[in-house]
C-alpha cells in the first residue's frame, strides 16, 4: 500500500510542476493546487498507514489491537482547509488578472519583472 | 499563564473584528488601526520587559500539557521582534492614515493590515511547526489580499507572481513538517529539539533540513529564490510596501534562525556552510541588482534582498558572537528599511515619480526630508555611529573570530556597494537640479492641499523611525545586551526546552 501510495505522491507532485510551467494561469492554479494535495498524502503515508483501527480509544477497554495516530489526520484537515481557502482567492485573484490584463499568458505578465 | 503572550495575538485579532464590524465608517476605521497597533507595541514592549526580567515565557492554551497542547511560548528573540513589528505596525498604520486611497480603505485595508499583523506576532510566538504553518497562512492570507487590493495591472502581475512562489513554499514547508512527523513522532520545537539531541545523525534529516531551508528561503527571498521580490514589493501602494519589506521576509529569517538552532544543529559542518555560502550570494547579487536598478522603489527592494544576507551570514556562523550581531542587525534593517521605503513614498507624493532620471533637486525644497533619507540610507550602507555599523562590526568581528574571511571579505565590499547605490538615490533624487520638464516642475510648485494638509501625518513616522535609528546607533549598548542575551539563548536551548515542557534537556 505504502508503494502504491509514493508512487502517486510521486504522480501528483511531477503533474503538479508540470502544470506549473505551462503558460496559462489557469493552468498554473490547477498545479498549485496538485502540490497540495501532493503534500496532504505526503503526510498522510509518511506517519504511517493504520487499517480499521479506531484513533480514539477509551481507557477501559482492551487497547491490545491498537490504534491509529489521530495527529496526522488532524494536520491533514486544517491543511485541507487552509488550501480550500488559497485556492478560492487564487481563483478570485486569476479571475481579476485575466479581466485587468486581459490575458492568461504569463508571457504577457513580465511589465513588474526586472 | 502570563497573559502578555498572547495579548499580541488578541489586540490584533480584535482590532480587525472591530474594523470589519464598522466596514461603512472609515473614521472608524482610522481610529481603530491607530489605537489597535499603538496597543499592540505596548503589549511587545511588556513581553519584552517581561522576558527580559523572568526569563523565556511558556503558555499552553488548554488543558493538556506540553507537547500536545497548542504552545505558545516567548524567548528574548521572539519578544524583541514582537516588539518591532508592533512599532512598524503603528508606524505604517499612521502613514496610511495619510496616504491610503478611500477606494482601498473602504475595501478593508485597515482590518486586513491587523489581521497580517496577529499572523507575524503568531509565527513568532509560536512553540510548534504546525501551528508555525498556519500563522504562516494567515499572514499570507492577508498580504495577498493588501498586494492585489486596488486592482491596477501592475499590481495584479506582481500578485500572480507573489501568490505562486509562497504558495510553492507554503507546500514544501507542509511537507517538510509531515516528514518531520514521521519520522520524530511530534511538532512540539521543545519536544523535538530534545528528541533530536538524541536521536543519531541521520540522512534524512538532512534532507528535511533542507526542505525547511527552502521553504523558509523562498520567504526570505534568499539567492536562488528571490526574483519575486523584485517583481512584487514595488507595485502595491508605500505603506503595503513598507510593511511587507519591513517585516514579511523577516518572519522567514526569523524561522530560518529558529530551526536552524534549536531542531537542525546534528550536522552544521553541513547545514550552515550550505547557509553561509547561501548568505555571501544573496548580500552579492542583491546589491548588484540594486547598483543596476534606476527605479528609487525597485532599488531598495533589491536592497531588502541584499541585507537578508548579513542576516542569514549570523545564522551560518553559529556563535553566539553572530547571533548576537544578527538580532541586532534584524531590528536594525526593519526600521532603516521602512523609513526609506517612507521616504520614496513621500517622494512620489511630491513629484509624482519613483524614476530616479525624472527626479531631482529635492534637497534644495525639501532638506528636512533630505535628512530623513540621509539618516537611514547612511545607516544601511553602516556609516558610524548609525545603527547599521554596530550591527555589521558585530557580524564581522563574529565572522573573523571564527576566521571565515571570505564571508567577512563579501561583507565589507557588499557594503561599499551599498554605501555606492545609496549616494547614487542621494545624488539623482536631492542633490541634482531638477530636470527642466515642464511637468515635474508644475506638480513641484503646487503641491496639492491634501498633501499639505497631511504633512504632518507623513513626516511624524518618518521622523519616528529616524529618531529610532539614531537611538540605537548612539546608544547601541541596550540593544546590543538585548540582541546579545536573545543569542544566548538560541544557543543554549536547555531553557527553551525546559520553559515548555518543564524538564531539563
Amino acid at each position: 500500500m505504502e508503494t502504491i501510495l509514493a508512487v502517486v505522491i510521486g504522480g501528483l507532485y511531477a503533474a503538479g510542476l508540470f502544470m506549473m510551467l505551462r503558460r496559462s494561469i489557469v493552468k498554473l492554479i490547477i498545479g498549485i493546487g496538485l502540490l497540495g494535495h501532493a503534500a496532504n498524502l505526503l503526510i498522510f503515508t509518511i506517519a504511517g498507514l493504520t487499517r480499521a483501527r479506531p484513533p480514539l480509544i477509551s481507557e477501559s477497554l482492551d487497547n491490545s489491537t491498537g490504534f491509529a495516530d489521530p495527529l496526522p489526520q488532524a494536520l491533514i484537515l486544517t491543511a485541507i482547509v487552509i488550501g480550500f481557502a488559497v485556492q478560492a482567492f487564487a481563483l478570485v485573484l486569476i479571475h481579476r488578472v485575466i479581466q485587468t490584463v486581459g490575458t492568461d499568458d504569463l508571457d504577457n505578465m513580465k511589465a513588474t519583472d526586472t | 499563564m502570563n497573559v502578555l503572550l498572547i495579548l499580541p495575538l488578541l489586540l490584533p485579532m480584535t482590532a480587525a473584528i472591530l474594523s470589519l464590524l464598522a466596514w461603512n465608517s472609515r473614521r472608524t476605521q482610522r481610529i481603530l488601526s491607530v489605537i489597535g497597533t499603538a496597543l499592540l507595541f505596548v503589549s511587545g514592549l511588556m513581553l519584552l520587559e517581561s522576558v527580559w526580567q523572568n526569563g523565556i515565557q511558556a503558555a499552553q492554551m488548554d488543558a493538556w500539557p506540553a507537547p500536545f497542547g497548542i504552545t505558545v511560548v516567548a524567548d528574548l528573540f521572539s519578544a524583541i521582534m514582537v516588539a518591532i513589528a508592533g512599532f512598524m505596525g503603528l508606524a505604517v498604520a499612521v502613514y496610511s492614515l495619510a496616504t491610503m486611497d478611500r477606494q482601498r480603505e473602504a475595501f478593508g485595508y485597515y482590518p486586513l493590515l491587523h489581521i497580517l499583523l496577529m499572523g507575524v506576532c503568531g509565527a513568532f510566538l509560536t512553540g510548534d511547526l504546525f501551528n508555525l504553518y498556519v500563522w504562516f497562512e494567515v499572514m499570507l492570507m492577508a498580504s495577498f489580499v493588501l498586494m492585489a487590493l486596488g486592482g491596477e495591472r501592475a499590481q495584479m502581475e506582481g500578485a500572480i507572481k507573489y501568490v505562486t512562489l509562497n504558495l510553492i513554499s507554503s507546500a514544501m514547508f507542509l511537507a517538510a513538517v509531515g516528514m518531520l512527523y514521521g519520522v520524530m513522532g511530534t511538532l512540539n520545537m521543545a519536544d523535538l529539539a530534545q528528541k533530536l539531541r538524541d536521536t543519531p545523525q541521520m540522512d534524512l534529516l538532512t534532507t528535511i533540513a533542507m526542505l525547511f531551508l527552502v521553504a523558509f528561503g523562498i520567504k526570505a527571498a534568499v539567492f536562488p529564490l528571490f526574483f519575486w521580490l523584485p517583481a512584487s514589493y514595488h507595485t502595491p501602494p508605500v505603506a503595503v510596501s513598507v510593511i511587507f519589506a519591513g517585516l514579511l521576509t523577516k518572519v522567514g529569517v526569523y524561522a530560518l534562525i529558529r530551526v536552524f538552532t534549536l531542531l537542525f544543529v546534528q550536522d552544521v559542518a553541513y547545514t550552515h556552510m550550505i547557509i553561509l555560502v547561501i548568505a555571501g550570494l544573496t548580500m552579492l547579487t542583491g546589491v548588484l541588482g540594486a547598483v543596476a536598478q534606476a527605479d528609487f522603489r525597485r532599488l531598495l527592494a533589491f536592497h531588502i534582498i541584499s541585507q537578508i544576507g548579513y542576516l542569514l551570514m549570523g545564522l551560518g556562523l553559529l556563535t553566539t558572537a553572530a547571533l548576537a550581531g544578527a538580532v541586532y542587525f534584524m531590528v536594525h534593517v526593519i526600521i532603516a528599511k521602512a523609513s526609506l521605503f517612507l521616504v520614496s513614498g513621500v517622494v512620489y507624493r511630491l513629484r509624482g515619480t519613483y524614476d530616479l532620471k525624472k527626479l531631482g533637486g529635492l534637497y534644495g525644497r525639501h532638506p528636512f526630508l533630505a535628512i530623513l533619507f540621509l539618516i537611514p540610507a547612511l545607516s544601511l550602507a553602516g556609516v558610524p555611529p548609525l545603527s547599521g555599523f554596530f550591527g555589521k562590526l558585530a557580524l564581522i568581528q563574529a565572522g573573523l573570530w571564527v576566521e571565515q574571511y571570505a564571508i567577512v571579505a563579501t561583507a565589507l565590499v557588499v557594503s561599499i556597494l551599498t554605501l555606492f547605490s545609496m549616494i547614487k538615490i542621494w545624488n539623482e533624487a536631492f542633490w541634482k537640479e531638477a530636470p527642466e520638464t515642464p511637468g515635474a516642475e508644475g506638480s513641484a510648485t503646487q503641491p496639492s492641499s491634501e498633501v499639505m494638509g497631511s504633512r504632518y501625518l507623513l513626516i511624524l513616522p518618518i521622523a519616528a523611525l529616524a529618531l529610532a535609528i539614531l537611538f540605537i546607533g548612539l546608544a547601541a549598548e541596550p540593544l546590543y545586551l538585548l540582541a546579545s542575551g536573545a543569542a544566548e539563548q538560541l544557543m543554549n536551548p536547555a531553557e527553551y526546552i525546559h520553559a515548555v515542557l518543564g524538564r531539563r534537556l
